[in-house]
């Protein structure tokens, strides 16, 4: 199988489903970079490269630069998805979320339950996510907990090149608003992705390593740490597993419950600040369904309740590291 | 407006402080390539006349706030270039302890609410400001900078309408570079944004941003309203912008024809030059030595940055609350 950037697999998800289904658009700011500015195309071909190539493949029709007026093109995306159309619409930084949260929450969530079913809206909001790039307390929040929050939105956090392909290809089929989150840092990462076009369910989780002495359960970009950890746990003769759950909501209750009842010691580690989050969510739900077959407390690595802080020696510490979840993981098996 | 009006005195200073945010843009530009500024930058080189020309107007205790490209209007409102510069490498004794980095540079006691990493988001800010100096009584106004991109977030729209109903003493300052990041503003713009504020009734005036004279006297009509009770102004300054629009961009969407023109023919250092030197006001010796100055400081923030130490970790967890428990 082929080797691939995340990137390039996003782009060729894109490029698949486009070209399939007519009625999937994308809209967004900079989505080609200097389209229609003095005849320049396509210069950066996205802010982070991943909508490369679609100008011109689609036209300007079909992928659209936006006005900086998130309120706007997140409402019209959800107008356009309850009419007939299957947008992707791009927030450039999931932070800048906050700008148009009223279309996402309010709006585009609501649609199919407030109309008493007799809608759909299939619209997938692309944003980047996570801290690691120096870029100060504005663009680098993993925001995930608060559209898990939300009934009427999917959430999905891809993890691996692989997984970023299928899921997007399920994300622009699905006939639900999903909000599709991409870690900054895992554009560069690269792993096998078929040529082809294939999807991955969603609320499916992930077993991304086997092991039988504590379950590690992450999100994002936090798989890699969890992986990073599972080594040096390896080294000490502790053996892990880990699961990556690939979708918050859906939440794929039953593998997460399954294994903790196997292995009995759980570590949750995630990158968004640790109140009402995606961690404390999974250790209520395990704390609650499978008490009795915990043999230690479930232990939470995440950031700390505080924004992402800029100088490099604070943002480094603020992300969770290795260390900490084999820290996390020791002491709960020496118990 | 000529330079005329200005005493000799006042004109070395204008062009120090222009000169002094041109270098230090320079700088950061050459400083990113040595890894030790961590992230990207978005560089003001090129625009300094607008912030210039503004600021110029305004009362130390008068308020600003700024936008992503935040650099030359904090030097301008007289924030310290030291901080500034400790700021952009994360150091301690940065302006903001160096948590917050270039897009959230701030320093209230300079009147300046922040550079800002949302955009739009200084314009009600601002109006919240305007409000404190208008309900306060202290006669400060307040500047809001914006770029043309940011003309088309709903909340500029807002803040129009609120300044007007609420007869703010404010001055958006819209500098049009032509661009929101890749994107021209002649793709994404409809109508004018003049036109767009006098809709609200608010006055808005269209200023040659490489003119620092004229910047300079559109901003002094705006903020003798705004003191006097008359409200809001805003300024369409058309500027140009020399880096692309952040560190790291390849600003491969312009031609290098389109931005050596730009450098040769709109260029407000050189402009004032001239412009000084036809009523021979200012001898262009005196000039050359300003930038020596200006370079030996720009030299000294970045030793002095550079041998700063980085926040404690502790640091990590203070100031997310005045007090928590
Ligand atoms: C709400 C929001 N949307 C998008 C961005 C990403 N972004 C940062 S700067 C910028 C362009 C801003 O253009 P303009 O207002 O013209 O200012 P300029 O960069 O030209 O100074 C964009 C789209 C952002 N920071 N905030």
């Amino acid at each position: 199988m082929a080797q691939k950037s995340f990137r390039q697999a996003l782009n060729e998800a894109l490029h698949f489903e486009m070209g399939r289904d007519p009625r999937v658009i994308m809209m967004g700011e900079d989505l080609t970079g200097g389209a229609g500015a003095n005849g320049v195309k396509d210069a950066w071909g996205g802010p982070f490269g991943v909508t490369r190539g679609l100008l011109d493949a689609f036209g300007p029709e079909r992928i659209r630069d936006t006005p900086i007026s998130e309120a706007a093109f997140i409402g019209a995306a959800a107008g356009a998805a309850l009419t007939g159309l299957r947008p992707i619409a791009e927030i450039m930084f999931v932070d800048f979320a906050g700008v148009c949260l009223d279309q996402i929450m309010n709006q585009a969530a609501k649609f199919r339950f407030m109309f008493g079913g007799r809608a759909k809206t299939p619209l997938v909001i692309r944003a980047t996510y996570g801290a690691g790039s120096r870029s100060g307390s504005q663009h680098t929040q993993a925001l995930y907990p608060i559209f898990t929050h939300i009934p009427g939105l999917k959430v999905v956090i891809p993890s691996t090149p692989y997984d970023a392909k299928g899921l997007l290809l399920q994300a622009i089929r699905d006939d639900d608003p999903v909000i599709f989150l991409e870690h900054k840092m895992l554009y560069d990462t690269v792993g096998e992705v078929p040529d082809g076009a294939y999807t991955i369910p969603f609320g499916e989780a992930r077993v991304a390593r086997d092991g039988k002495d504590v379950l590690i359960i992450a999100i994002g970009r936090m798989v890699q740490v969890a992986e990073e950890a599972a080594r040096k746990l390896a080294a000490e003769g502790i053996s892990a597993c880990i699961i990556d759950p690939r979708t918050t909501s859906p939440l794929d209750e039953d593998t997460l419950l399954e294994f903790t009842e196997t292995i009995g010691r759980v570590v949750i580690v995630d990158e968004a600040n640790p109140r009402c989050s995606v961690a404390t969510d999974i250790s209520a739900l395990l704390a609650d369904k499978c008490f009795d077959a915990l043999k230690a407390p479930i232990k939470l690595v995440t950031a700390p309740h505080a924004p992402v802080p800029y100088a490099p020696n604070l943002e480094d510490a603020y992300i969770p590291s290795a260390d900490a979840v084999v820290k996390a993981a020791t002491s709960i098996i020496k118990r | 407006m000529s330079a005329l009006q200005f005493s000799r005195e006042e004109l070395v200073n204008v062009y120090r402080t222009m000169r002094t945010i041109r270098r230090f843009e320079e700088r950061v530009m050459q400083e990113m390539g040595t890894g030790d500024i961590p992230g990207n930058t978005h560089l003001y080189a090129g625009q300094e006349a607008s912030a210039v020309g503004v600021c110029l107007q305004l009362r130390d205790d008068d308020y600003i706030s700024s936008t992503h490209r935040g650099h030359g209007h904090s030097i301008a409102k007289g924030v310290d270039i030291d901080g500034m510069m400790a700021e952009l490498f994360g150091r301690a004794s940065g302006t903001c302890g160096g948590k917050g980095g270039s897009m959230h540079i701030a320093d209230l006691r300079k009147g300046m609410l922040g550079a800002n990493g949302i955009v739009a988001a200084g314009a009600p800010i601002t109006c919240g400001a305007a409000l404190s100096a208008k309900l306060l009584g202290t006669g400060q106004v307040a500047v809001a900078f914006a770029g043309d991109g940011a003309m088309n977030e709903g909340v500029m729209s807002e803040s129009f309408n609120l300044a007007k109903i609420w007869m703010l003493p404010i001055i958006f300052v819209i500098e049009d570079n032509g661009f929101g990041e890749a994107t021209a503003n002649a793709y994404v713009s409809a109508g004018s944004f003049t036109r767009r504020a006098e809709s609200y009734d608010i006055p808005a005036i269209e200023v040659d941003g490489t003119d620092v004279f004229s910047v300079y006297a559109a901003a002094g009509e705006a903020v003798e309203r705004a003191r006097a009770g008359g409200g809001p102004t805003m300024l369409h300054v058309h500027v140009p912008r020399y880096y692309g629009h952040y560190s790291g961009d390849p600003d491969t969407y312009r031609t290098p024809e389109e931005k050596a023109a730009m450098r040769r023919e709109r260029d407000c250092l050189s402009n004032f030059r001239k412009r000084v030197k036809e009523v021979s006001l200012v001898e262009m010796a005196e000039l050359d030595a300003v930038d020596a100055a200006v370079e030996a400081e720009i030299d000294r923030a970045v030793s002095a940055a550079r041998a700063a130490p980085f926040p404690p970790l502790a640091a990590l967890t203070t100031d997310v609350y005045v007090k928590y428990l």
